[in-house]
């Protein structure tokens, strides 16, 4: 039987909300652009100099890296405040801050040339031999410290308004619940996932800002240096913290949603909360995983990567999937596009998991690591996983007063389904053949990979700039009348 | 171990892609929550310890022997290999079949990756290099050919062209 709508489940998003998402969507195309043109030079269709792709590389990861941030920021403030009340004024300093941000990393790449990816992995910012300035580096890494900051303030405004309502943020992650085994059934899942992400991304953001800071450090005094190993743990502990923190506030939309259109609540549970609980070590403990091919670093460490990197698909699986699965399960939902989009998501979330836990494991990693085999995974999570999340999210608030163009809607759908699909399996299929990513110019017996991987970017950002028009027209349009 | 790899990849995404079909094939009647949930979880548990034993036993069978460790004991000869922007500077470039080589790998800058492909093109060994650390790698090369160094560590504006060559002669 299908629950009808409540009031707060129909309720418009703020403005700054919407700001969120047209700017996530909108840079979301434009990174898909950048991306489809480095394809297309390494499958030999395009000649561009190797510095430019290199720089177009560096913005590609750090802008994709960035938009996911502030989409799932976004989606994630959207729902959190039901609960629990947040800072508006918080909302537009963290948006300006991405902005000011985003005007230094572009100026950083595309006016002084910087293309030491996105990772910054030290000591590559200082060495350029010629081709950037100690400037240019700066303007990156200042440029990431400014989105660093504005995600910190995000993160403690969360934080402080959980712990305000329900006593402290691990409350909010339901881990007194879990421990007492008295659960409170109306506890919302969107505030457990916030509580996570807050303890997750704020741990994960200062350590990038520990590296980040020495790294500007020694571009002005080079005799300030950081041993490389323990840069390499705080950058690749930073990187995958916060990139994951993207899919686990984005996800808050699948927990919020799915339920509306499915007609059955999403309710918490121990499971639910052991899962969450898990998660929250498991983002920071695997981090080693991006290190299994540093021969000197501790052995527990590497074995704690891999292992971790096992368990780390259990909650994601076990709970997240398999519970949207059951909720709509002979659940007599009706398949609206949101609702389309909201069920890839928990497909590709689901899919990415697969060839990362493979990969997880030390003796494939010594023959697929740094291979396409890599961007094959997380553009499964990110653009089979992540994007559909917002996407879902995006379609849902802008229906709730003027219903979409299904037939329409449902062709983008598809497009794009298809398009990222075959999109990650040319990239994982380049891994099997040994292709190496983050490479400029290619050998031709890798282009064909390259070629089959160009054409299915073409599908997605056909798809995407459909789906962009769309949402933004439907964001600028004012509504119609109000609902409660 | 990269076709190893593929299968196994392409069989669990078979079986998640079966699972979705199957779910999303039933969805038109709806059933109480209540009536399915006590089965769901059921087949939850099941498959928590399913997954459990399955990773105890992949963690057991690939963690032991160590596998940085591998053929330690067997060298038969180390090549020192230093990377910098932008080249490999091998102590040795040959090579026989039989011979255990254990590379050890630095850096005089930035990271790198040293990687060895065999005359397929195909990847058969890789170790990160980093400036100030020795990390070490051991292969056995099982067949005649020219072998190459590439760089899969991003470094800079010529990564792609950090290529050296290892000839690798029959054994005597």
């Amino acid at each position: 039987m299908t629950t009808p709508l409540t009031p707060v489940e129909s309720k418009d998003a703020s403005f700054g909300v919407k700001l969120y998402l047209g700017t996530s969507m909108a840079v979301l195309l434009l990174m898909m652009l950048v991306g489809g043109l480095m394809r297309a030079a390494q499958a030999g269709w395009l000649d561009i100099p190797a510095d430019v792709f290199y720089q177009l590389m560096t913005a590609h990861g750090a802008g994709m890296v960035g938009i996911a941030g502030l989409a799932g920021a976004g989606i994630m403030w959207h729902f959190l405040g039901r609960y629990v009340q947040l800072s508006a004024a918080v909302l537009y300093i963290n948006y300006g801050l991405f902005l000011a941000g985003v005007v230094l990393i572009l100026g950083a790449i595309f006016w002084g040339g910087y293309a030491g990816g996105w990772t910054f992995l030290w000591p590559l910012p200082a060495k350029s031999m010629g081709l950037w300035s100690a400037h240019a580096a700066a303007s990156f890494i200042v440029g990431l410290l400014l989105i660093g900051v504005g995600f910190l303030i995000f993160n403690l405004d969360a934080g402080l308004a959980i712990t305000r309502q329900y006593g402290s943020v691990l409350r909010g992650l339901g881990m007194d619940q879990l421990w007492s085994g008295q659960i409170q059934a109306n506890h919302p899942p969107a505030v457990v996932a916030s509580s996570m992400v807050i303890i997750v991304n704020t741990l994960g953001i200062l350590s990038g800002a520990v590296v980040l800071a020495v790294t500007l450090a020694n571009l002005y005094f080079p005799e300030l240096v950081i041993n490389p190993l323990l840069a390499k743990n705080l950058i690749y502990f930073f990187g995958h913290v916060f990139i994951n923190a993207t899919i686990y506030m984005s996800v808050i939309a699948v927990y919020e949603l799915l339920p509306v259109y499915a007609g059955r609540p999403w309710k918490v549970s121990r499971p639910f909360y052991a899962a969450w609980a898990a998660a929250t070590v498991f983002v920071m403990a695997v981090y080693p995983h991006h290190l299994l091919l540093d021969s000197v670093m501790p052995a527990p460490l590497l074995v704690l990567g891999q292992i971790v990197s096992y368990l780390s698909g259990i909650p994601v699986l076990l709970v997240t999937v398999y519970g949207a699965l059951l909720l709509v399960y002979r659940s007599g939902i009706q398949w609206k596009v949101p609702a389309l989009w909201l069920m890839l998501a928990m497909f590709g979330w689901a899919a990415g998991v697969i060839p990362a836990i493979v990969d997880g494991t030390i003796h494939v990693n010594k023959v697929m690591h740094n291979t396409m085999w890599v961007p094959g995974h997380f553009h499964f999570y990110l653009l089979l996983g992540v994007l559909p999340m917002v996407i879902g999210f995006g379609l849902h608030i802008t229906s709730l007063h003027k219903a979409l163009n299904e037939p329409l809607q449902r062709a983008f759908f598809f497009l794009y389904f298809a398009g990222a699909s075959a999109f990650s399996v040319a990239f994982l299929a380049g891994g099997w053949a040994s292709v190496p990513r983050r490479w400029a110019q290619h050998w031709p017996e890798w282009m064909a990979y390259d070629q089959a991987g160009s054409l299915a970017a073409l599908v997605v950002i056909v798809a995407m700039l459909g789906l962009v028009i769309a949402l933004i027209k439907r964001l600028l349009e004012r509504p119609h009348g109000t609902t409660a | 171990m990269q076709s190893i790899a593929v299968q196994i990849t392409v069989v669990l995404l078979a079986l998640l892609t079966l699972c979705f079909v199957w779910v999303l094939r039933r969805t038109a009647t709806p059933t109480p929550l209540e009536n399915l949930a006590p089965g769901a979880y059921k087949l939850r548990n099941r498959l928590f310890a399913l997954a459990l034993l399955c990773g105890a036993l992949i963690a057991g069978f690939t963690l032991l022997p160590w596998p940085h460790d591998a053929q330690a004991t067997q060298v038969t000869r180390h090549i020192d290999a230093k990377a910098r922007q932008w080249a490999w500077e091998l102590s040795d470039q040959t090579a026989r079949v039989g011979e255990v080589i254990e590379f050890r790998v630095t850096s005089e800058d930035v990271n790198h990756g040293f990687t060895l492909y065999d005359d397929k093109q195909q990847m058969v060994a890789q170790i990160q290099a980093m400036p100030g650390f020795v990390n070490k790698v051991r292969y056995q090369f099982t067949t005649p050919g020219v072998y190459k160094v590439l760089c899969l560590e991003y470094c800079g504006v010529a990564h792609h062209g950090m290529v050296a060559d290892i000839q690798v002669l029959p054994a005597p």
